[in-house]
């Protein structure tokens, strides 16, 4: 199975196109958010700004406390994926590790649950949660982001838990160990790349989400990042683009930190020698 | 035990979470919850200008100025409105009140407004707040279409520049277009995202209605002569006379204005509050104007759905709520907050300030078209949303891209119109 040259050199023009097609906005972003006014109208848009200013992020958080609805959306990222990921990953290794009719039906509802449209939800759980007097709280946010979450993170979880071989945890049952610590020092381990990339995924969801923010936080001091970029934008989609590059492009740096800090354990081929073969 | 402390840790947070309340108690004080929708920079500042000066000059009625977005104001308001906890004091745009108002969601004003604001503001305005017998909002600030063009391009081309008492009649309109057209540039580049509220507003110029409401009430979709007019204008700008670029059509205002600047258009018909971007983003030394949009047998009559103020039906404050609207309007306070949306008031007193009657930036020109805006067509028509999204904007955008004729889009828009409208009427 050995690639020709030529068949190498396709494939690396293809990934660095793929790289280029998804660097591509970013970029953008990044090249708008140093712009002035006047680059910004120009008809012969550059990569490089002319005159780099940093004015956009000084008007950006003069109007617009970025910096609070950053921690706030933070909060609210951070406790929907931990809560998530605790939740999910017993239930996800009871779904792969014991089939019967009512986990089939489970998984079934996981599929169907995604279907549903935000706007069907959304009046309800208001009701919901100002039963719960969780109105204008991030908690209530971090909650229904779980619940919103959960799911998905549930489906991911079940696939890597399948993919961790039945018999190490059968080899480490005849040597001895208990059903716990079979779960705790060899199924968990294995799991972890799994856990985190199902973590990872229930951060950017809820880091990303506007609309649940939008109708459930109703004081300034308690919004979240989306819902403050929103404002940038006027009636019949008039925006502010300097400041919203500006503010977009912040508003992106902590999902990169996350991916950069944690991509290592997301890829790695933890289960390499684990099985004779 | 690691599962079991998670699940301790969970409960735990549960716990935390139940507790948590949205605070606040009673000290004797009216607290109102203004949630405003102004998003330019100076527009703000004069919003929470004025609510500083009203709470400083009423202490038992404190209002809280809370900055909403103009991205799902009516998802975000429709569940506030059924949780009951929407603002006391709401800012929105006319042709989305009309479901609320039916709904029973926005107190009527009718008894709440005083004499003064009552007069100041005409009745077409009002009109366009009016649902029944009610009054479910105040109209305040409002914008006429207009035509932004490239001052220079007009003046070597030694066409006739028009002016709101000798405005261009739509086939003159298209003729001139025709002659700045030629050598990859274009007379004009319509920015038709939204082609339907801009093709209803700019259609009364011609005559045209397309809402028929008869003696029982309901309201049928028929396009007639007078509704041709403007698409058909537009249609043949971009697909015969080749004196429309065919590219905006599609886009939003903002994305025409480097083409514009380029000098790829002569003109590109805006908001009036786009001139706001235009002063921010034109090149040093590029020359612009502001000329009124093409008149028909309506003369430069057009649609405007005003931004308003209402106020919520489950406030227990109405009348103090009415109380800070009145103060909100106020003629002087009318023009600062004109100013700082680059938009025009609707009061008659506010519209006599000379800071509005300028020719800088085009503001004379905005203001003398004032009292030929009229309610949108679609004000009050139940439906509207639905027919808009998913018969009318697919039809006029096909019809604008050259893909199907006048014939069918009156079809679609009155066949499959009217069974959309029906559905509400029942």
């Amino acid at each position: 199975m050995r690639t020709s040259t030529g068949g190498r050199i396709g494939q690396y023009l293809a990934l660095f196109g793929y790289l280029v097609f998804l660097a591509f906005p970013f970029l953008w972003l990044v090249s708008t958010a140093f712009k002035t006014p006047q680059e910004l109208g120009s008809p012969h848009p550059t990569w490089i700004p002319r005159d780099p200013t940093l004015a956009n992020f000084r008007q950006a958080f003069d109007e617009q406390p970025l910096l609070r609805a950053a921690g706030n959306s933070l909060l609210a990222a951070l406790g929907a994926a931990l809560i998530a990921v605790l939740i999910a990953t017993p239930l996800a290794y009871v779904m792969a590790r014991h089939r019967s009719r009512l986990t089939k039906a489970a998984t079934g509802w996981v599929v169907v649950s995604q279907a549903f449209p935000l706007v069907l939800v959304i009046i309800p759980l208001f009701l919901v949660l100002k039963q719960l007097r969780l109105i204008n709280s991030l908690s209530g946010l971090v909650m229904v982001y779980v619940v919103w979450a959960l799911p998905f993170a549930l489906w991911m979880l079940v696939g890597y838990v399948r993919a961790v071989p039945a018999e190490l945890e059968e080899a480490a049952a005849v040597d001895g160990a208990g059903r716990l610590r079979t779960l705790v020092s060899v199924t968990a381990p294995l799991l972890a790349p799994g856990i985190v990339a199902t973590g990872l995924f229930a951060f950017i969801t809820a880091w990303n989400e506007f609309f649940f923010a939008l109708v459930l936080l109703k004081t300034p001091e308690k919004q979240t990042l989306p819902v403050v970029l929103t404002r940038f934008i006027g009636a019949e989609g008039v925006a502010d683009l300097g400041p919203l590059a500006a503010a977009a492009f912040l508003a992106t740096l902590p999902s990169l930190v996350v991916f950069a800090v944690i991509q290592r354990r997301i890829t790695g081929g933890m289960l390499a020698g684990a099985v004779k073969s | 035990m690691r599962t079991g402390r998670f699940l301790a840790l969970f409960a735990g947070l549960l716990l935390i979470a139940a507790c948590t309340s949205e605070g606040g108690g009673a000290d004797g004080r009216v607290t109102l919850r203004f949630q405003s929708l102004a998003w330019q920079q100076e527009s703000v500042e004069v919003n929470r200008e004025l609510v500083e000066e009203w709470n400083a000059t009423h202490p038992d009625v404190k209002v809280e100025y809370v900055q909403g977005s103009w991205d799902s104001v009516h998802d975000q308001l429709l569940t506030s409105f059924e949780g009951g906890e929407a603002p006391d004091i709401i800012h929105d745009a006319s042709d989305d009140l009309a479901d609320f108002a039916y709904g029973g969601y926005l107190a009527d004003l009718t008894g709440l407004l005083t004499e003064r604001l009552k007069t100041d503001i005409p009745r077409r305005s009002w009109d366009t707040v009016t649902f029944g017998d009610g009054i479910y909002g105040v109209p305040f600030l409002q914008e006429p279409r207009v035509l932004v063009a490239n001052a220079t391009w007009l003046e070597e081309a030694g066409v006739r520049i028009p002016t709101p008492e000798h405005p261009w009649t739509w086939p003159e309109f298209r003729r001139i277009t025709e002659r700045l057209s030629g050598d990859g540039r274009y007379g004009v580049a319509w920015p038709l995202k939204e082609p339907v509220s801009a093709t209803l507003n700019l259609s009364l110029s011609a005559g045209g209605q397309l809402f028929h409401r008869g003696a029982d009430g309901k309201v049928t979709v028929r396009f007639e002569a007078a509704d041709e007019v403007v698409p058909r204008t537009i249609h043949d700008q971009a697909n015969t006379d080749d004196s429309a670029s065919p590219t905006t059509l599609g886009s939003g205002g903002s994305d025409t204005l480097p083409g514009f600047f380029g000098g790829r258009y002569a003109m590109v018909p805006l908001g009036f509050s786009y001139r706001q971007q235009i002063t921010q983003q034109a090149p040093e030394g590029f020359r612009w104007q502001v000329l009124p949009a093409p008149a028909g047998a309506g003369g430069l009559t057009q649609g405007v759905s005003p931004q308003t103020l209402s106020v919520a039906e489950d406030s227990p404050h109405k009348e103090e709520a009415a109380a800070f609207i009145d103060f909100l309007l106020r003629p002087a306070n009318m023009v600062r907050l004109a100013l700082g949306d680059w938009m025009l008031p609707t009061g008659t007193q506010a519209l006599k300030d000379p800071a509005l009657h300028t020719a800088k930036d085009g503001w004379a020109t905005g203001t003398a078209l004032a009292a030929r805006l009229r309610p949108a067509p679609a004000q009050s028509v139940r439906g509207y949303p639905e027919w808009k999204d998913k018969v009318a904007t697919p039809a006029f955008q096909e019809y604008y891209s050259g893909a199907i004729g006048l014939g069918e889009l009156r079809e679609r828009l009155e066949e499959d119109g009217n069974l959309v409208l029906a559905r509400y009427q029942r």
